[in-house]
């Protein structure tokens, strides 16, 4: 700052530091308003529950659910039910996306196999898989394998989808230049169609992720001994809300958790968008 | 410069059918540019110029006629093509995309990455070998491409449009080092464009097109002695003669094809 003849004049360098702390100052104030929030949320339902405005039979404060998370962990039933859960939604995820991928990507290079299959995605994708549970009991029995196949199912119709609109959605030009560089079918499978298709596969397999954890509840809460479903299920048929509770927040958690993990990956392994 | 034909195109026709409405691309077009030969294929925007230059690509074939590349080696592939603006692949490095074409050939690891080194260091692009297209400004991604082709070592280089999305000063730039390159490779062009001043300064000669259907009109020889620049261009009387002759026969085409 200088002072010429009774003008003051500000160096422009500091303005601008001025400037761009302020904007840090914003976009801190922005990150803790997201941390917030679910605390916010959760310390009104205490403040609630505790002074009777809720009924406590129904919503117990957030601090008593705290303690019967801590108790079902001593116990190491919170752990049995969780790990069979989570165990169903990977073998799951994981059949359901590897065939949506390849047969997505078939689907999108080839015209004929894409018309030959589409018309059997359109009439199956609107069933839902739960609907199909009694018969993939019947068929599958009443073991961790049915729950496998249900999630499968319901994982499989996202990403194919998007696959196949990854396929298509790849600009005409880099077709063009795989086929005057003279790339092999192999080639151009693995250095065009799938790297190309990527980026709309992952939304696809994003989507798939919120729905294997929607399914697995539902599918456990029907025809499961064990899981984060039948936790929440059977717990609600005894009464025991606080761990009805438990298993809710226990769901909200991993969906979160897998949110921010396929986010990660997709920066990892689409670095060039 | 040896006086062999490299490439010969004898009465390519194209037409796109549609039940309605056919359009004929181009119409009985023989042409023949010898070993070495820079040649420019001018003319207003749909006469089928590119369209010509994708059934030498490979990438269409002609309604009838055909057309011959000689071809002196079994290891060289018959021809590479620099893309417009878009031709850069966004999920290669840099480096990948100079390799590309060496790579779908398979050829030895040492030899892809000897070639790839070079012409990455010839057009510029060494220190940002890691990195993807999109941190890269339009010019430099147009140096992948042309990289790309020459890495390749085709027996001919088909270029369509590169230039045509770059700003004044980057072409400039762009175009001296494609001279550059080219004197070095002797290697035989086609170059699509709709610049004058481009086709001047790049061609040994040019090739005026007719549009709906696409035909060849007139042939211009351009005897300037290389190595060029745009001021030798500007400054030749009759050079300035021939824009003119071309500049009249675009808008005359142009005209002709509103109507």
């Amino acid at each position: 700052m200088r002072d010429e003849k009774g003008v003051v004049l500000f160096d422009p360098y500091e303005t601008e530091q001025q400037e761009w702390k302020k904007q840090q100052v914003k976009e801190r104030f922005k990150q803790l308003l997201t941390i917030i929030s679910p605390l916010f949320i959760l310390m009104i339902w205490e403040i609630c529950s505790q002074t009777g405005i809720l009924d406590i039979r129904f919503f117990p404060p957030p601090t008593a659910i705290l303690g019967t998370f801590f108790d079902l962990i001593a116990s190491g039933e919170l752990f049995k039910h969780v790990s069979v859960s989570l165990y169903r939604i990977a073998a799951g995820f994981l059949l359901g996306v590897i065939p949506g991928v390849i047969i997505g990507l078939l689907m999108g290079l080839y015209a004929p196999i894409r018309h030959f299959i589409s018309p059997l995605i359109m009439a199956f994708m609107p069933i839902p898989t739960l609907a199909l549970l009694p018969i993939i009991i019947i068929i599958f029995g009443i073991g961790d394998f049915s729950k496998v196949v249900t999630i499968a199912g319901s994982v499989f119709f996202p990403v194919v989808i998007n696959t196949v609109a990854g396929v298509l959605n790849i600009e005409r030009v880099y077709l063009d230049v795989a086929k005057n560089y003279g790339a092999s079918p192999k080639d151009f499978f693995m250095k065009i169609a799938f790297p190309g298709a990527l980026p709309v596969m992952l939304e696809g397999i994003q989507m798939g992720q919120a729905i294997a954890l929607l399914t697995i509840v539902a599918a456990e809460m029907m025809g499961a001994t064990s899981g984060i479903g039948y936790l929440i299920w059977t717990s609600y048929k005894a009464f025991m809300l606080k761990e009805m509770f438990v298993g809710l927040v226990i769901i909200s958690f991993f969906g979160f958790l897998f949110s921010l993990f396929l986010r990660g990956l997709q920066k990892k392994i689409v670095p060039w968008r | 410069m040896s006086e062999s034909i490299k490439i010969s195109i004898d009465n390519v026709t194209k037409i796109f059918y549609k039940k309605h409405n056919s359009v004929t691309a181009i119409k009985d077009i023989s042409l023949q540019i010898k070993e070495g030969e820079f040649v420019c294929l001018v003319g207003p925007s749909g006469c089928g110029k590119s369209t010509l230059l994708r059934i030498l690509a490979g990438l269409e074939l002609p309604s009838s006629g055909e057309f011959t590349i000689a071809s002196e080696s079994d290891e060289r592939p018959l021809q590479s093509m620099v893309f417009q603006e878009k031709g850069v692949i966004p999920w290669l490095t840099v480096e990948e995309n100079v390799a590309f074409g060496l790579k779908m050939r398979h050829l030895p690891k040492e030899v892809i990455q000897k070639q790839t080194n070079y012409y990455l260091q010839k057009v510029g692009l060494s220190q940002f070998s890691k990195l993807y297209p999109k941190e890269l400004s339009g010019g430099m991604k147009q140096r992948i491409s042309i990289a790309r082709a020459f890495a390749n070592d085709p027996e001919i280089l088909l270029m369509d449009e590169p230039f045509a999305a770059l700003d004044e000063q980057n072409k400039f730039i762009l175009q001296e080092e494609l001279l550059s390159i080219w004197s070095e490779t002797k290697k035989t062009v086609l170059f699509i464009t709709h610049s004058i001043d481009e086709a001047l300064l790049l061609s040994d000669r040019i090739i005026l097109m007719s549009a709906h259907p696409g035909e060849i009109m007139k042939e211009i020889k351009v005897p300037i002695p290389r190595p060029r620049t745009m001021e030798q261009v500007r400054a030749n009387a009759e050079m300035a003669e021939q824009f003119l002759t071309i500049w009249n026969h675009l808008q005359s085409e142009v005209q002709r094809s509103r109507k």
